[in-house]
């Protein structure tokens, strides 16, 4: 089955992005397709690399970041969610005229169309929060 | 084929930012000419009422924007007539949100639909894809 991924919280906060995490691993493990993951309201500060969590805990991004290398996933941070809250890559900083840029590595930024896009695309779009 | 997205709107249009990013996915996903519903359930149907004022709490106004809806061929509204009453509110208190029939000559008709939980349960099994917010 072709699945899309819509994760609405925040790291660590909630549990959203976790079981999204958990349902993607165990999904590819049965041999479906992730199609997209698509990060929205707060679920964009999942794609920061400045996060430092605890080291005996999870890190939630890098988990990300290595489940996308592995299977060369989508991961699509929403751009209009991502000004708001301060998420952006080298091009939206240059363009923001802002001095740092905090996009981890595997994700990349687009707009609410890739969403939308999923929904047509897959046979399920599985939401995590809200 | 058009997939038929329903945007299920389940929270108070301040508060959270919810109400709003909903709206803006509304916008963005009218220009890719899908069957599109909306659905207010809950809190939800407050994002709707009329005579909004967000003068106290510094925010911005939203709500002129779901009038506009129609423009976007965004006309099938479902407000749940069980959340209205639980709030106390009616059909009155809401905005009057009409789309243009190209069909019949631009005839203005209502968007909002008044349905009960159970039929609205019935759209809901209808749908392809349903986006909570």
């Amino acid at each position: 089955m072709k699945l899309g991924i819509q994760i609405n919280e925040g790291p660590y906060q909630h549990q959203s992005s976790d079981s999204a995490y958990q349902f993607a691993k165990a999904a590819l493990a049965k041999g479906h397709e992730i199609f997209r993951v698509f990060f929205y309201h707060d679920g964009v500060n999942n794609g920061t690399r400045l996060a430092v969590p605890p080291q005996d805990d999870r890190n939630i991004t890098q988990q990300w970041t290595e489940l996308q290398k592995e299977h060369n996933l989508d991961l699509v941070v929403c751009i209009a969610a991502a000004q708001r809250r301060g998420l952006m890559d080298e091009d939206e900083a240059k363009r923001q005229g802002k001095d740092a840029n905090n996009i981890a590595e595997g994700f990349r930024i687009s707009g609410l169309g890739q969403l939308i896009e999923a929904g047509i695309e897959c046979d399920r779009l599985v939401t995590f929060g809200a | 084929m058009a997939k038929k997205f329903m945007y299920m709107n389940t929270k108070a249009p301040y508060g959270t930012i919810y109400a709003l990013e909903s709206l803006e996915v509304v916008l963005i996903g009218a220009a890719f000419e899908q069957d599109v519903s909306l659905a207010f359930i809950g809190d939800g149907v407050y994002q709707l009422t009329k005579g909004q004022n967000t003068d106290g709490i510094g925010m911005k106004n939203f709500s002129p924007t779901y009038t506009a809806l129609g423009d976007y061929d965004v006309n099938k509204i479902y407000v749940e007539k069980e959340s209205l009453e639980e709030r106390g509110l009616s059909l009155d208190d809401l905005q009057h949100l009409t789309w243009e029939d190209e069909d019949e000559d631009w005839a203005e008709k209502d968007s909002i639909r008044l349905v009960s939980r159970s039929e609205l349960a019935d759209v809901i099994e209808d749908q392809d894809v349903i986006l909570s917010f």
